[in-house]
């Protein structure tokens, strides 16, 4: 393996493993995409095979069909505690996203998420966002506190050095920890073929010329033109790109994303 | 394919974030579509573009013009992947700065050549050197603003060398630029045509990659102790040098000792036999020994320094201010302990370098000289040794709030029987019969219940009543008066000779505790200081230490249990048990699969 992708594998792993010993109430994010199911391999990594918390997964039900089976076959293959969050109020009033973006993100999403914490009591949510994706992700710390109402305070970040993380915190807020923040979208292809991940097909075009670059509901994510059918192509393809790997994500249009982010989005 | 980690650093307006965007547009490294989506919120907002606003991501720093929190960025540039953080420069933030420069291998720190060498221009340089970044270039910004005056460009240099120098710096160049305007970032700014040396693109490249730790002695903190299967794993990332199958590992500071039989790992073929620093791993062991996380193993010939005080710099980030005699917790690689800052030998002013008045607190900020003492023994290196284990950040409640380097180890007053009982224990002859065979036999494993008090406050009374019931439930429990070693053991010994009566006791208490038993001690003749010896002399084996009363009274530091007032011995005896099994000495029942603090 690249000695860069295993420095990245290497951090990530302390990363898991710190928070695995600090955290009673732990739980992971799993929305069956590349970063997440990428994560969910350095955890058996991390833990000799096994994952020893559960996974949640928020479901908005509008989720790509195929992302629903890939889930359950994963699950079952890896003997995964699987945890499924829906916010089943607002799907019962109705909440889409032609009620606009940033509301149905933050209804089924968000609070989706929230609701699932503060029911089950995590204090702990390991997650796979990357700095690379967007501004405000650049910003973020491996372990990241949020406050009672799972609000993101960037202006009072708390300092992260020599590997020493934030992992005591006041009673009824919680941390959120990143451990691939320091990787690009690039390194996550990478991995992928050095690992040999099995990863959903929704990224590989299947004939028809166009493939997910990044994995959401299926009203706001768009496929892009290509006609990568391995992972090898998808690293040539990224090689020589200059668009924005969000550039199919609606959500990221003006400051959505600093917004949605602010109010405790992943 | 090689990659830096690159920190921009400097004053606050000296144009960090500018340089950082320049250096992005010139090279085209942005995104389609980036820099025309930046020019076209600027213009709707009616301001003008700057190339600061391509990583000030939050709509207060674009709208205050300020860098608030560090952003990572990558970069790739003539065969080398760049990750390139900015750092805010602002005061209030400088805690943003450090965690951005923790990570990074090398620093651009920038200067403004109109406004010159600002407070934080030398607090950032000298954060930089306590962080232990060796590779700094100067950039000296806005020349445009000074007539791309060379005199001005020389005496910036001359002054900011010399400041280096105190810190024992030697930057590796001063590049004169203009962000703004691009000149020296990624081409020759022909409007200084007196400077040919490279540009800031030039420069990145110009910084080397940091070598390899791993001919460096070995240092291997435990992470974690795994059992999700049959194997018992240490986990944890090896620090500097190399474990290979078949070492011997000395853990400190409990001192025990094992050989490397298997290195873990998930989906690797074919299974590794060495790991190297840098590398987070997994070993097991060819024998099960107690150890948990925060001890250190090394090999034998290169044992890194344990001790309970060491002095050191430490630079301050907490809401409150840092104060002497006040409790924190201190945490060294993996390893948490409480302490106290003992002694504040001077506040360090990072203007000219010079001691401050003394004070008994550390502001926000500042940065200090300092005694800490733990409250258990802790394993560390000087920082001049070992940067891993060299440095330590400590927790105000709930947050990090400072960090510092070891300077040097301050001897205490066990150091001596420490010395002692880590020769005698790295080089102690063991048998098949590990320690967990014995506690398994056993039901339960070896301890030391230290009964503490006057004279005539029952001690004697509860060690018999305790070795009796101990032993009545099939515990391998010995009563061990000092006395008895007296007329034997110290018959050559004067009444006088306290240090070595209190060694000898202890030596024997480890002894027989090797052999997995219980052994309930009361020491009349010993006064506290001794108890303390005897803790060292034992350690890492529990001690439990109950104190016995006639009234209320403060009990010496430390003590588990304490009892004043009339007894109910039984009472008391059954509480020293529940206290056993707490602490995991006692398996719940005997014959049941014993769960030992040590077998996770």
């Amino acid at each position: 393996m690249d000695s860069h992708l295993r420095q990245l594998e290497d951090q990530s792993v302390y990363i898991l493993r710190e928070a695995y010993k600090h955290f009673d109430h732990l739980a992971m994010l799993w929305s069956m995409g590349k970063d997440s199911t990428v994560l969910l391999w350095l955890v058996r990594k991390a833990f000799f095979g096994h994952v020893p918390f559960p996974l949640i997964h928020i479901d908005t039900s509008y989720k790509i069909p195929a992302m629903i089976e890939y889930r359950d076959r994963i699950a079952r293959e890896w003997r995964l505690n699987l945890v499924i969050g829906m916010n089943t109020e607002a799907l019962a009033q109705g909440m889409n996203h032609t009620m606009g973006r940033v509301t149905c993100c933050t209804a089924l999403k968000t609070n989706g998420m929230k609701n699932l914490i503060a029911a089950k009591g995590y204090t702990g949510i390991i997650l796979g966002v990357r700095a690379d994706e967007e501004g405000t992700r650049a910003k973020e710390r491996y372990f990241s506190p949020r406050d009672k109402h799972g609000d993101w305070d960037f202006r009072e970040q708390p300092p992260e050095l020599w590997d020493q993380f934030k992992t005591t915190f006041p009673e009824g807020t919680h941390i959120r920890i990143h451990p691939l923040l320091d990787w690009t979208e690039i390194n996550i292809w990478e991995y992928i073929r050095a690992e040999n991940i099995p990863i959903i097909d929704l990224y590989f075009d299947k004939g028809d010329g166009t493939r997910y670059r990044s994995l959401g509901c299926a009203p706001c994510t768009i496929p892009i033109k290509s006609t990568a059918k391995t992972v090898d192509e998808i690293i040539e393809e990224l090689r020589s790109t200059t668009v924005a790997e969000r550039s199919g994500r609606a959500q990221d249009e003006g400051r959505g994303m600093e917004l949605l982010r602010k109010d405790g989005y992943m | 394919m090689e990659h830096l980690n690159i920190v921009i650093v400097g004053h606050v307006d000296h144009g960090k974030s500018t340089l950082l965007g320049r250096l992005y547009a010139d090279t085209g490294s942005l995104p389609d579509g980036k820099l025309d989506k930046v020019r076209d919120i600027c213009r709707r907002q009616g301001k003008e573009f700057e190339y600061a606003f391509l990583f000030d991501a939050f709509l207060e720093e674009q709208e205050q013009g300020i860098t608030i929190d560090t952003a990572r960025t990558f970069f790739k540039w003539e065969g080398r992947h760049y990750i390139i953080i900015d750092a805010p420069g602002h005061k209030e933030f400088l805690k943003n700065m450090v965690s951005g420069a923790a990570r990074a291998e090398a620093a651009l720190l920038v200067i403004d050549a109109h406004e010159g060498v600002k407070e934080q221009s030398k607090k950032h340089g000298y954060l930089l050197s306590l962080l232990g970044i060796r590779q700094v270039a100067v950039i000296v910004n806005k020349m445009d603003l000074v007539g791309y005056r060379q005199d001005v460009f020389e005496a910036i240099e001359k002054e900011y060398r010399a400041f280096l120098a105190l810190l024992k710096v030697t930057p590796e160049r001063f590049v004169p630029v203009s962000a703004k305007l691009g000149a020296n970032i990624a081409r020759q700014g022909e409007e200084m045509p007196w400077y040919t040396g490279p540009t800031v693109l030039e420069t990145l490249g110009l910084f080397r990659k940091e070598a390899s730790q791993e001919r460096q002695p070995l240092r291997f903190p435990v992470q974690d102790v795994y059992k999700f299967d049959a194997r018992r794993i240490i986990a944890g990332r090896i620090a500097t040098g190399k474990v290979r199958v078949g070492d011997r590992l000395v853990f400190s500071p409990s001192n025990k000792s094992a050989m490397i039989k298997t290195i873990e790992a998930f989906n690797v073929e074919p299974v590794p036999t060495e790991a190297t620093a840098g590398q987070s791993t997994g070993i097991t062991l060819d024998e099960q020994i107690f150890i948990m996380r925060g001890e250190i193993a090394s090999h034998e010939d290169s044992v890194p320094l344990v001790s309970t005080a060491f002095r050191c710099n430490l630079f301050w980030m907490g809401r409150r201010p840092l104060e002497a005699g006040k409790k924190y917790l201190l945490r060294l690689a993996t390893r948490e302990v409480e302490c106290e800052i003992v002694a504040l030998h001077r506040i360090i002013d990072t203007m000219d370098l010079a001691a401050r008045e003394t004070k008994t607190s550390v502001g926000r900020n500042e940065v200090a000289e300092l005694t800490i003492r733990t409250k258990a023994p802790i394993t560390f290196d000087l920082y001049s040794d070992f940067e891993a284990t060299g440095r330590f950040v400590l927790v105000d409640q709930y947050d990090v709030s400072g960090g510092g380097i070891v300077t040097e180890v301050v001897k205490d007053e066990h150091t001596v029987l420490r010395e002692e009982a880590r020769r005698r224990d790295i080089a102690w002859v063991k048998g098949d019969v590990g320690a967990e065979d014995r506690a398994r036999h056993f039901g339960h494993r070896d301890a030391l219940v230290l009964i503490t008090g006057k004279r005539h406050t029952g001690k004697s009374m509860l060690a018999r009543q305790l070795e009796v019931r101990l032993v009545a439930d099939g515990r391998h429990a010995y009563l061990l008066d000092g006395a008895n070693l007296r007329r034997g053991l110290d018959a050559d010994l004067a009444e006088e000779d306290t240090g070595e009566i209190v060694r000898r006791f202890g030596e024997v208490a480890r002894l027989l505790m090797d052999t997995g038993l219980i052994v309930i001690s009361t020491t009349n003749a010993f006064a506290g200081a001794d108890h303390q010896a005897i803790r060292t002399l034992v350690h890492p084996t529990p001690v439990i230490t109950v104190h016995m009363s006639k009234s209320e009274e403060a009990p010496p530091p430390d003590t588990d249990l304490v009892f004043a007032g009339p007894k109910d011995f039984e009472a008391i005896a059954d509480q020293v048990i529940e206290e056993l099994k707490r602490r995991g000495v006692l398996a719940q029942a005997i014959g049941a699969k014993p769960q030992f603090h040590y077998s996770i």
